[in-house]
C-alpha cells in the first residue's frame, strides 16, 4: 500500500461525536418507555412502533431519492427517532395506516418539503401528531383498545379535567409508574426520566429545556392549586405526570432543528412550553397542549436564536 | 479550590502526549544542507544579505529585518551559501530561502556556548529588548509573532503581569513541557529578564494539570533559587487555553476585549515558555534564535522524539530519524492536529514556528463526511470566543461578509473548536476563515478610504 | 338577517376608510422619482450581475439617468447594440466598447498535471487558497472546485471532471466579470471576442522558472520566448516567465501556436497552421 498524503485547513482531528451516535442515543433512551408501554398496553405497542418507523425511513429514503434527486440520508437514523416519537405520540388501537398517514405527514411534509435534516422549522413527529389528532379526532382518541381492565377508557388528563375523576382519587404511584392509559410512549414517567438521565449523561440534550418546561408547569399548577386552596402537592404532581409533559419535555422540545442553540434562549424556549401548555390544560379546549405549545414555541424558535446571543468574549 | 480555566467554550480533546512526552530532549545531527527561509515571522520579510558563494558562520546575520514587525534570520550552521532563491515551503508555495552547505562547526565569537548558567543581569530594558530583536526571536508557540514588538509596551499603556505559557494545549506536542522539565533554570531566569523588561513585578506561569511533574519541578526551583514575584499557576486542562486571550482570562480573570483591543488593554503581556529560554540565551549568552526544540509524534510513527533542531533543516531529516512515514493515508502537520498546518512537502525546512511535526496516520488522516447541520448548537457551546459558527460558516459559504462582519467573524482565533465538535462533520473553520479573511481585508479597506 | 346586513355594513365602512387612509398615506410619503429610470431599467437585462460595477440593475438605469457623462457606464451583458439604444433614449453619447468574453488561463488537465496530494477539506476554491497550493505542485493552477462556477449567473462556466480543469461557454459568457472577482487564483481573463468564438492566449499563469515549471506540469510556460521571437505585431510579452499574448494586437495569425514547445498557448476554433518542413524567416519580424 503506497502513502496517500492528505491535506486539509485546520482542525484535524474530530470528536468522535456524530449525528449518526446522537441519533442512537435518543433511540436508546426511548427503549425503557417502550418496554413499560408493552408491558402495561400488549404486543400491539411493538406493532405501531415498527409501522411508523418503517414507514418513516421508507418515506425519508423514496422522497429524498425521487423528488430531491440526491443520496438518502436514512444512515443518520433521524427518521427511526422521528419514527418512534410519532408512535410514542398515539393510542396503542390506532388503525394501521393512519400511522402510515401520520408517518407520511411527518416526513413528507414536517422534513422532507423544508430541506430534509436540519431544515425544519417544526418538529416532524408533532407535525404528524397533530395532522392526525384534527383529521382523524376519533381514532386519536380512542383509547378502549388493548387496555387491561384495571383501566378505565379515558386518560387521565380528560377525566380530571372534564370532572370525572377528582383529583383526590388519583393513584400517583401508577400515574408514575405507568399503569394507566394514554398514548403509547407517554404513560410511564418513571421509564421517560430514565431515559431523560441517560440523553444527559451522554451530553445529548443539556438540563435547559426540560427543566425549564417541568419548572414552569409545576410552578403554574402550584399558583393555580394556592388559588384554589386545595391540593396544593398534587395539583403540579399530576400535571408533571399525566399527559405528554415528560415526553414533551424529555424528547420532543429538545430536538436540536427546532429548539434554540443558546441556553438562555433554551430557558426562554422551555418556560413559554411551559406556560402554553398548562393554560391550554386548564382553560383551553383541549385535555392536552403539549404538542401544541412545542409547536407554538418551535415557531418563536427563529426569533429566539435572534435575540439570544451568546455573549461575546470580552464584552460585559 | 477550583482550578482555574478560561470562561466560555472550550473542548477537551484527548492530549494524546504519552507518545512522546517521555523522549528526553536530544540533539538532532548538524545538517548537510539547510534551507533558512527569510520568512518566519508574522510582518515583513527579512531581507538576504548574503550572497551565492559567501561562507558563514553560525549565528552570524543572513537575513536583516526589514520595518518594525519583522525578524532577523541568522545562520544555523557554519558554511558556505549555494543559492539564494524561492523554495517551497511545507505548504507548496516558494519563499525566498538562503541554501547553506555545511563546512565544520564554525561560531560566531561573541556567543557564550558554555552550559554555565548566568543570573545576573544589570541592563536596561531598552538594552534587553534590543538584544532581543537583534537574535530574531519570535513567539515559539506557533504564531511566530516578533518578541521584541510584544515587549515594546505602547505610549499610554502600562503592563502589569507577565503572562508565560506553558499550558501546550495542543494534543500530542511535548516540546513546551521537555522544556519545562529539562530546562526550567534558563526558563526561569528568561521571564526574570522579560520581567526587567517590562519592568513588572509579577509573572505568572500558567501551566495545565496534564503535566503534574512541569508544576512541581518549576515550583521546587522557584523556592530552591529563590525567583521572587515568579508564580506557577496549574490550570483545568482544556483547549484551548494557549490561545493568548483564553490564557489571560484563566490567568488573571480579566477578559481583554473584542479586537482591535491587545493583551496590553488588560496589563498584561503573554510570551512562551520556549521564547523565555530563547530570551536567556540571547541576553545572556549572546546566541541568537538558531535552534528549537521540535516534537515528532503520531501513533503509526516506529519512534518519537524531542529534537533539539536547527532552523532549516529539512523535514526529510527529522522524518528519517523517527523512522520514515507510515504507510497508507497520512497527513503530516506543522504543530498540532487542532492548528497544525497540513505539510504537503516534505523537503520544505522546520521554521521558527514549528513546536512539532505531528503524523496522522490511517482513519485519523481523513476527515469524516460532511452531513447536514442539525443545529444542535454544539459549535455555539465549544466556541471560546462567544461567537457562533454555524452562522459564521454559512454566511462566509454564501459570501454575506457584512452579515459575517456584523457577527463578529473577526473576533475568531481559529481555534477549530466548532469544526471538532459538529457531529455532522461540517467543515465550519474553514469558511469561516475565509470569511474572516474578507472582512478584515474589507475593514482596512473602508479605514483607507476614509482616511483620504 | 339583522347581523348579514350589520356585517357587511361594519367591514364595508371598514374597507373604505383603510382604503382612505392608505391613500393619504401613500401620498405623504411619496417619493419623486424619474419615470425615466423604470424605463431604463427595463432596457436592462435584469440580472443584477453586479458586471457594471453597480449593485444591481436599477442602481445602473438611476447612474444612466442622472449622469450627463455616461461613456464610463457600460452594461457588459446588454452589450453595445442595448448601451446604445439606451443613450438614444436618454439622449446621451453611449459608450464604445468591443464585446468581450472571459478566458479561463489554465490547461493544466490531470493527465499533465498530476495530483500530488490529497485535499480533504472543503470543497472550495478560496478555501484551498487560505492555506496551501492546492493539490498539485503548481501554485497558479486552476484549483477546480468551482468558485466561478458559482459567481456566474448566466451558467457559462463549468468544471470538466475529465480534465479537472474549468471550461467556457463562450456564447453564454456576458463578460460580467463576476469569475475574474471569484478566483483566487486570478486566472480568469476578460478578453476581445472574436467571430466564430475564434481565440488564441497562453494557457497558463505560472510565474516559476521553466525547470520548475515542468517538474509540476506538462503543459506549462516555461518562459522560452520562442512564441515572442515569431510574432509579427508585438502582441507577446514575457515577464517573469511567462507569456503574455496582448489582445489588442495579436491578428490571430496563429504562428506562436506551432512554436510553442509545451502546449501552452491555447486556440479555439481555428485549425492550427499547417506544420511547414523550415519556415523562411518570417519577414515582418523587427
Amino acid at each position: 500500500m503506497a502513502t496517500r498524503l492528505f491535506a486539509s485547513p485546520s482542525p484535524h482531528i474530530h470528536s468522535a461525536d456524530n449525528t449518526r451516535r446522537i441519533m442512537g442515543d435518543v433511540v436508546l433512551a426511548l427503549i425503557p418507555a417502550l418496554a413499560v408501554s408493552t408491558y402495561v398496553l400488549g404486543l400491539r405497542v411493538l406493532f405501531v412502533t415498527f409501522v411508523a418507523v418503517a414507514s418513516c425511513v421508507l418515506f425519508e429514503y423514496f422522497i429524498s431519492r425521487l423528488f430531491l434527486k440526491r443520496k438518502a440520508t436514512i444512515g443518520d437514523l433521524s427518521a427511526v427517532v422521528t419514527g418512534v416519537l410519532l408512535a410514542f405520540n398515539l393510542p396503542v388501537g390506532i388503525p394501521w395506516w393512519i400511522v402510515v398517514i401520520g408517518a407520511l405527514v411527518a416526513i413528507g411534509i414536517g422534513k422532507m418539503t423544508f430541506g430534509g435534516l436540519g431544515c425544519n422549522p417544526f418538529n416532524p413527529a408533532l407535525t404528524g401528531r397533530i395532522f392526525l389528532l384534527i383529521a382523524y379526532p376519533v381514532e386519536m382518541t380512542d383509547w378502549t383498545t388493548g387496555v387491561p381492565d384495571a383501566l378505565s377508557g379515558s386518560t387521565m388528563l380528560p377525566a380530571v379535567k372534564y370532572h370525572l375523576t377528582s383529583l383526590a382519587d388519583v393513584n400517583f404511584a401508577h400515574l408514575f409508574g405507568g399503569v394507566m392509559n394514554g398514548s403509547m410512549g407517554e404513560i410511564s414517567a418513571v421509564a421517560l426520566l430514565v431515559g431523560g438521565i441517560y440523553l444527559l449523561v451522554r451530553k445529548v440534550i443539556s438540563w435547559h429545556i426540560p427543566v425549564a418546561v417541568l419548572g414552569t408547569m409545576a410552578l403554574f399548577a402550584f399558583a393555580t392549586a394556592i388559588g384554589q386552596g386545595d391540593l396544593m402537592w398534587q395539583l403540579p404532581l399530576f400535571h408533571l405526570m399525566a399527559g405528554g409533559a415528560m415526553l414533551g419535555a424529555i424528547f420532543m422540545a429538545t430536538d436540536y432543528s427546532t429548539s434554540p442553540m443558546t441556553h438562555k434562549g433554551m430557558l426562554i424556549y422551555g418556560v413559554g412550553i411551559g406556560v402554553i401548555t398548562m393554560v391550554i390544560r386548564l382553560w383551553g379546549a383541549y385535555p392536552e397542549g403539549m404538542s401544541f405549545a412545542i409547536f407554538i414555541m418551535n415557531a418563536a424558535t427563529p426569533l429566539i436564536n435572534k435575540y439570544c446571543r451568546p455573549k461575546r468574549f470580552g464584552t460585559k | 479550590m477550583r482550578m482555574r480555566t478560561f470562561p466560555i467554550g472550550g473542548i477537551h480533546p484527548s492530549d494524546n502526549k504519552e507518545w512522546s512526552k517521555g523522549q528526553a530532549i536530544e540533539v538532532l545531527d548538524l545538517p548537510n544542507e539547510v534551507y533558512v527561509p527569510m520568512i518566519q515571522h508574522i510582518g515583513a520579510p527579512a531581507t538576504p544579505v548574503v550572497q551565492k558563494g559567501d561562507k558563514v558562520v553560525t549565528g552570524q546575520i543572513i537575513g536583516q529585518s526589514m520595518g518594525f514587525v519583522s525578524a532577523n534570520i541568522h545562520s544555523p550552521i557554519s558554511g558556505v551559501v549555494t543559492s539564494v532563491d524561492a523554495y517551497p515551503n511545507g505548504q507548496g508555495q516558494r519563499r525566498m530561502m538562503v541554501v547553506i552547505k555545511r563546512e565544520g562547526d564554525e561560531w560566531l565569537e561573541e556567543i557564550d556556548r558554555t552550559t554555565t548558567l548566568k543570573r545576573e543581569c544589570s541592563l536596561s530594558p531598552e538594552e534587553i529588548i534590543a538584544k532581543i530583536k537583534n537574535a530574531g526571536i519570535v513567539g515559539l508557540g506557533g504564531a511566530q509573532f516578533p518578541t521584541h514588538v510584544k515587549l515594546t509596551i505602547p505610549d499610554g499603556q502600562k503592563a502589569e503581569v507577565l503572562v508565560i505559557n506553558g499550558v501546550e494545549c495542543e494534543p500530542y506536542l511535548t516540546s513546551d513541557y521537555r522544556n519545562m522539565v529539562e530546562r526550567a533554570e534558563m526558563a526561569l531566569i528568561g521571564i526574570e529578564i522579560i520581567m526587567r523588561a517590562l519592568q513588572v513585578q509579577h509573572a505568572v506561569i500558567g501551566i495545565e494539570n496534564n503535566k503534574p511533574d512541569a508544576i512541581e519541578h518549576i515550583n521546587a526551583i522557584i523556592a530552591r533559587d529563590n525567583y521572587r514575584g515568579i508564580e506557577v499557576m496549574p490550570l483545568k486542562m482544556r483547549y484551548p487555553q494557549g490561545g493568548e486571550k483564553q490564557l489571560i482570562a484563566a490567568v488573571t480573570g480579566r477578559q481583554v476585549p473584542p479586537p482591535p483591543a491587545l493583551p496590553i488593554s488588560v496589563g498584561a503581556v503573554v510570551c512562551n515558555i520556549s521564547s523565555a529560554i530563547a530570551v536567556y540565551e540571547a541576553v545572556q549568552k549572546n546566541k541568537p534564535l538558531i535552534e528549537r526544540v521540535v516534537t515528532i509524534t503520531g501513533k503509526g510513527m516506529k519512534s518519537t522524539h524531542n529534537f533539539l533542531t536547527r532552523f532549516g533543516t529539512p523535514l526529510n531529516v527529522l522524518l528519517e530519524r523517527a523512522g520514515g512515514l507510515p504507510e497508507g493515508d497520512v497527513k503530516l502537520l506543522n504543530g498540532g492536529p487542532m492548528m497544525g498546518r497540513s505539510i504537503v512537502e516534505t523537503s520544505a525546512p522546520i521554521i521558527k514556528g514549528c513546536s512539532g511535526i505531528t503524523v496522522l496516520s490511517g482513519a485519523e488522516a481523513a476527515r469524516g463526511k460532511e452531513i447536514a447541520c442539525i443545529k444542535c448548537g454544539r459549535c455555539v457551546e465549544a466556541c471560546p470566543m462567544g461567537l457562533e459558527p454555524y452562522l459564521l460558516s454559512k454566511v462566509a459559504r454564501l459570501q454575506k461578509w457584512d452579515v459575517a462582519e456584523e457577527h463578529n467573524t473577526v473576533d475568531c482565533i481559529e481555534c477549530g473548536c466548532c469544526s471538532y465538535s459538529c457531529p455532522s462533520n461540517l467543515p465550519l473553520l474553514d469558511y469561516i476563515r475565509i470569511g474572516k479573511q474578507t472582512v478584515m481585508t474589507n475593514i482596512r479597506a473602508r479605514a483607507a478610504a476614509n482616511k483620504k | 338577517m339583522n347581523t348579514l346586513v350589520l356585517t357587511v355594513l361594519t367591514l364595508g365602512v371598514l374597507g373604505i376608510l383603510l382604503a382612505v387612509i392608505l391613500y393619504f398615506v401613500a401620498q405623504r410619503f411619496k417619493v419623486e422619482e424619474d419615470p425615466r429610470i423604470d424605463d431604463v431599467e427595463k432596457m436592462l437585462p435584469g440580472a443584477n450581475c453586479g458586471g457594471c460595477g453597480f449593485a444591481g440593475c436599477r442602481a445602473m438605469s438611476e447612474a444612466l439617468v442622472s449622469r450627463d457623462n455616461i461613456e464610463s457606464l457600460f452594461c457588459p451583458v446588454a452589450g453595445g447594440d442595448a448601451m446604445k439604444s439606451i443613450a438614444n433614449f436618454l439622449g446621451k453619447v453611449a459608450p464604445e466598447k468591443t464585446p468581450m468574453v472571459a478566458t479561463m488561463r489554465c490547461g493544466g488537465s490531470c493527465d499533465k498535471r498530476p495530483k500530488v496530494n490529497h485535499y480533504d477539506g472543503a470543497l472550495n476554491c478560496a478555501v484551498v487558497n487560505t492555506f496551501y497550493v492546492g493539490e498539485t505542485a503548481c501554485a497558479f493552477g486552476c484549483i477546480g472546485y468551482g468558485d466561478c462556477v458559482n459567481a456566474c449567473k448566466f451558467g457559462a462556466l463549468k468544471v470538466n471532471t475529465e480534465t479537472g480543469l474549468v471550461e467556457v461557454d463562450a456564447d453564454k459568457c456576458t463578460a460580467c466579470g463576476a469569475c475574474v472577482k471569484a478566483c483566487p487564483k486570478g486566472l480568469f481573463e476578460l478578453r476581445k471576442k472574436w467571430p466564430k468564438n475564434r481565440a488564441i492566449y497562453v494557457a497558463c499563469r505560472s510565474k516559476n522558472r521553466g525547470a520548475v515549471v515542468m517538474k509540476a506540469c506538462k503543459s506549462g510556460c516555461i518562459g522560452c520566448g520562442k512564441c515572442q521571437k515569431v510574432c509579427a505585431f508585438d502582441a507577446i510579452t514575457i515577464d517573469n516567465f511567462l507569456a503574455y499574448i496582448d489582445p489588442e494586437k495579436c491578428k490571430l495569425c496563429r504562428k506562436c501556436v506551432n512554436e510553442c514547445p509545451t502546449g501552452a498557448i491555447h486556440i479555439e476554433n481555428m485549425e492550427r497552421l499547417p506544420k511547414e518542413p523550415k519556415p523562411t524567416k518570417p519577414e515582418a519580424e523587427k
